[in-house]
């Protein structure tokens, strides 16, 4: 299988280095390159990927020159207001009227799974990098899209197995109640109890909850050590903000955050969270050449990157790239050729897209510093360790894509 | 340790406390619907936007005026309370002489607009409010840790609710009011500017919201959006009393508060619909609600 | 002596406006069949679901005079029960699927009514609010709706088998046929005896009541009527888009129906079809403009001036001015 896929791989990049050489404007779709950015500008995850995204991905395309062999590329967005029904149509709209080469950013899972139905449809190519769900390059894989900066799996492999490795080994789950938060508390319960711990209980919250009370309450009856919470953005902040009031850590429980953003934590202060152990796939302060760009991002928005907005640069960056290697924004091409080659940048350590669309990379794992420790405004994490790129996404043994033969 | 199905006494008890401090919030706030519905006849969709405006007024004085929480349990009610009377001034009483529908709708609309304004310009992580110094910590209770703050939301929204209730049931006001509620042409001939009675109603319906935002400032994020999804329930809340019923508002947003708390122990998925279960229940069995006189 | 001689006057101008309304309908079918080739057919397609779901609202609201708040939940039943089917079932025909979706809605719609209907003004707004709010809880709870990720990758599938419903135009006009027979239903019923009775009852009830008519049954065979093509417009909604999402059962969505009847002109037969096309064009030209994130605002700064001071809506302003001048 592997050997055929590279065989033509190499021959489709053949061909394109052969047209290349007989003009290469002609081979890009209608001389333009066209990427729409689609996200939620305006609501719970604005501050995730939202305008700093569409700027991440406009610094992309500046550092390739703004145009590839004369054909220049286009950028427009659109604001998915985190509706599959908007988010699916805008999708259609670019393919059905304007001819997008590549659509990019894709936040909310149900927004994703929508879009890349419709991007498959019309043998596009899309590269998400806002979302959660590991059904993305799972059950709900294609062709034509790429899962670029984390998924659930990671996330509950490593948060969950560092927490139970230091002796929290007795869990109480607070799941949002939708599909999302479902498949991060069965990737939980997964990894607590393969490494000797036990969910002792759990509730399911509706989605979206603003009162929590009731529920810190229940986890804290439980007395489980260990209160996991898997669910995203305003619901997490919310138990979070909750739990502090009601003084679970003073009596000795402890928060495991599974999907906690850099956004997040800014927005709660460091009082809050100190001390919540978490999974990203990206930290903005964690080497020097996350750093350089993280500062050169700074100065444009206003706020420092979120691994989110990292990984727009950084997918696109790669797209750009690779449509330049090969003289062709035809996505077939393109998406064959990323599969083929290492992904390394300031964002990517042992990076490469596996045939289920999935970018394995290292993932790390973090602690919130506490106040006291943190030196200034966007000083929040504490690198602890790093989980290699294979261990950390879900193995393709395991996988239900149809893309993958097991 | 004691159980009730299946649930250990402490943890019970203290999911009635918390559902009971949920429900205060429900009784300020359908009671200012209440109080609104009596004298004008409308549904006021704006009714939680203005809660929101509360919060925001509560955070954004602390952020730019310095005001603190104290001086913001007075004036955010006031200032929105006036908002409130304005909007009353120069819109609801153009349409006072129609359908009463069109009340609702014209609110509806309001409510649009205040909230995607605000989320333009807050977006909607919500932003979070500083638990003042005095009423931060909590203390044990035999039967759960109770945080300060949410002891002091409970009391401070039972005695407004209380003080509310005595002012129209016990004061010469309140006489008017209820006289105005009955027959307004009637009140207008016996010389009392009911016109100026509907505005200050309006406005003070609108102040008890808010008020109840700023109580919410602390607790919850401030957000454009906290008030939409709170407003229905209220809505319900209102119906289950029986529109216009000072009392009913009052008792069943206790009431409500107490079966959500318990609906999140034993089947918290549907936590934000029992509500409405139950109003679908009593309509069938007393269309005027539990409070309401049957028209 | 010619026949037309006989006629009176009154007959003479009934005939005439009949013609003129019927070439106005054959102008507006001209303009439909043409629309395709000169804008964007899926969103053509988004404004005549609206539309359809709009003419179902105001069936209610402007004939029978019942403000529902939940017509969301026959929008969304229409659309999962025909999206599972069309996706679990691979030979069914979209035809089918669209027709058990509307069944579906049908009989919630019978269910809905039966308790509703009893109920007058606000507490009858509220009702129907409160029923859909458990609709949209069973949704969110069942899974053969996908919860909140929803469903999606629809087939279009071939219509009776034969014609593909892929290409965008094919799919247009399955889609206006669909709308003709929704608009011709709702037409044909307004203008029957049984239309009439419908808006007698609207105008004074105890007086239908004492003239011996049943009002409830006539009320609730409107609102099962207008729930059914509630439930069309959502099903059509879900093969056009190919998904079905929990959007369509939020109480927001009853709001907007409310929005676009309003806009359009309550109680007009085109009403609707103008708010509609006025809501969806709004969304659809500001989501992709700096002003993106002014759509709230904006809609509610229409609903508000339409409220104040344009309660008949566009249509309904246009027929007053109409009538004004010209007769």
């Amino acid at each position: 299988m592997t050997f055929i896929k590279k065989t033509l791989t190499s021959s489709i990049a053949l061909a394109a280095a052969t047209l290349m050489a007989t003009g290469a404007q002609a081979e890009m779709s209608d001389g333009e390159i066209r990427i729409g950015y689609l996200a939620d500008m305006s609501g719970t995850y604005r501050d995730l990927a939202g305008p700093g995204g569409l700027e991440a991905l406009r610094m992309a395309v500046e550092d390739v020159g703004g145009s590839i062999n004369g054909a220049p590329i286009e950028v427009f967005s659109a604001d998915d207001r985190n509706s599959a029904d908007v988010g699916a149509n805008t999708v259609r709209e670019w393919f059905d009227t304007r001819n997008v080469d590549l659509v990019a950013g894709l936040v909310a899972s149900s927004v994703t799974i929508a879009a890349t139905r419709v991007i498959e449809e019309n043998n596009g190519l899309g590269i998400v990098s806002g979302s959660a769900a590991s059904s993305i390059t799972n059950e709900h894989c294609t062709p034509n899209h790429i899962h670029w900066v984390y998924d659930t799996y990671p996330l509950a492999n490593g948060t969950a197995k560092a927490i139970v490795d230091q002796g929290g080994d007795t869990w109480f789950m607070l799941t949002a109640d939708y599909a999302f938060g479902h498949a991060l508390e069965g990737d939980v319960t997964r990894v607590v109890e393969e490494n000797g711990g036990e969910v002792v209980g759990g509730v399911r919250h509706p989605f979206p909850t603003d009162d929590f009370s009731s529920y810190i309450l229940q986890a804290q009856g439980s007395g489980a050590k260990i209160i996991g919470l898997a669910n995203a953005g305003a619901d997490t902040v919310n138990a979070i903000n909750t739990a502090s009031q009601f003084g679970v850590v003073q009596s000795g429980q402890q928060l495991a955050g599974l999907l906690v953003f850099l956004n997040d934590v800014y927005a709660m202060g460091l009082e809050t969270t100190q001390g919540l152990l978490l999974t990203t796939g990206w930290y903005w302060n964690m080497d020097e050449e996350a750093r350089e760009w993280a500062e050169r991002y700074y100065e444009r928005v206003g706020r420092m990157p979120t691994m989110v907005q990292a990984g727009i640069y950084s997918s696109t960056k790669h797209y750009l790239d690779t449509v330049a290697e090969l003289g062709t924004d035809d996505p077939v091409a393109v998406r064959a050729a990323l599969g083929e080659k290492p992904i390394n940048d300031f964002f990517s350590r042992n990076g490469r897209v596996r045939e289920d669309g999935r970018m394995v990379h290292d993932m790390f794992l973090a602690e919130v510093k506490s106040p006291e420790a943190s030196e200034h405004e966007w000083d929040l994490y504490e690198i602890l360790a790093t989980i290699p790129a294979e261990e950390a996404y879900r193995p393709l043994s395991e996988s239900q894509c149809q893309l993958v033969q097991n | 340790m004691t159980m009730i199905f299946g649930v250990p006494l402490a943890v019970f008890m203290g999911q009635l406390l918390l559902g009971l401090i949920n429900g205060a919030f429900y009784a300020l706030l359908s009671l200012g619907l209440a109080v609104i519905f009596g004298l004008l006849k409308i549904v006021n969709f704006a009714h939680g936007a203005m809660y929101m405006l509360g919060a925001f007024a509560t955070l954004l004085g602390m952020r730019y005026l310095g005001i603190n929480y104290w001086a913001a349990l007075l004036l955010a009610p006031l200032v929105v309370g006036l908002f409130g009377m304005l909007l009353e001034r120069t819109m609801l009483r153009r349409i006072a002489h129609l359908d009463h529908l069109y009340g609702l709708l014209l609110t509806f609309g309001l409510a649009l607009i205040f909230e995607g304004t605000l989320v333009n310009f807050f977006g909607v992580s919500g932003a979070r409010y500083p638990t003042p110094e005095a009423l931060q910590g909590g203390f044990q209770t035999g039967f759960m840790f109770l945080p300060t703050y949410r002891a002091w939301v409970l009391v401070a929204a039972i005695v407004v609710c209380f003080f509310t209730w005595y002012m129209i049931e016990r004061t010469r006001l309140g006489a008017y009011l209820r006289a105005g509620t009955e027959n307004p042409a009637l009140m207008q001939a016996f010389g009392v500017n009911v016109p100026l009675l509907i505005t200050l109603t309006y406005g003070f319906g609108v102040a008890l919201a808010a008020f109840a935002g700023v109580l919410a400032a602390p607790l919850y994020p401030v957000s454009p959006t906290m008030g939409s999804n709170l407003l229905i329930v209220v809505f319900a809340v209102v119906v289950i009393g029986g529109m216009g019923s000072i009392l009913g508002a009052v008792l069943t947003g206790l009431g409500m508060g107490l079966i959500e708390g318990l609906t999140k122990v034993y089947y918290p998925e549907a936590a934000n619909t029992v509500i409405f279960l139950v109003m679908i229940l009593v309509l069938l069995t007393r269309p005027a609600g539990l409070f309401g006189k049957e028209a | 002596m010619s026949a037309t001689q006989t006629l009176t006057p009154s007959m003479k101008r009934q005939r005439r406006a009949d013609m003129r309304r019927n070439v106005f309908y054959l102008v507006l079918i001209g303009i439909g069949l043409v629309a395709p080739f000169v804008a964007y057919p899926v969103f053509l397609m988004k404004v005549l679901c609206f539309a359809l779901f709009a003419c179902a609202f105001n069936l209610l609201l402007g004939y029978a005079g019942l403000l529902s708040f939940g017509h969301a939940a026959f929008l969304a039943i229409g659309g999962y029960v025909t999206g599972y089917l069309l996706s679990s079932h691979p030979a069914l025909t979209p035809e089918l699927g669209i027709l058990a979706g509307t069944l579906a809605a049908v009989a919630l719609g019978a269910v809905f009514g039966a308790l509703s209907i009893r109920r007058q003004g606000i507490y009858f707004a509220m009702v129907t609010l409160a029923l859909a709010q458990l609709v949209f809880f069973v949704f969110v709870q069942s899974p053969f709706t996908g919860g909140e990720d929803g469903l999606h990758g629809v087939p279009r599938g071939d219509l009776f088998g034969v014609i593909s419903l892929r290409s965008n135009l094919a799919m247009y006009y399955f889609v206006f046929a669909i709308f003709l027979f929704g608009f011709a239903i709702i037409q044909r019923a307004v203008h029957s005896p049984y239309g009439q009775v419908l808006k007698a009852i609207r105008e004074n009830e105890p007086r239908a009541v004492s003239l011996g008519y049943n009002v409830d049954a006539y009320k609730w065979v409107a609102f099962v009527l207008s729930a059914g093509l509630a439930g069309l417009a959502g099903s059509t909604k879900t093969v056009v888009f190919q998904l079905a999402s929990l959007t369509d059962a939020h109480w927001h969505m009853s709001g907007e129906v409310i929005l676009m009847t309003l806009l359009g002109g309550v109680g007009t037969l085109f009403g609707p079809v103008v708010g509609a096309g006025i809501v969806v064009s709004l969304q659809h030209l500001l989501a992709q403009s700096p002003l993106g994130n002014w759509v709230g605002p904006i809609l509610g700064v229409i609903f508000v001036i339409c409220v104040l001071s344009f309660r008949s809506g566009i249509v309904g302003e246009i027929l007053k001015s109409y009538r004004k001048n010209f007769k």
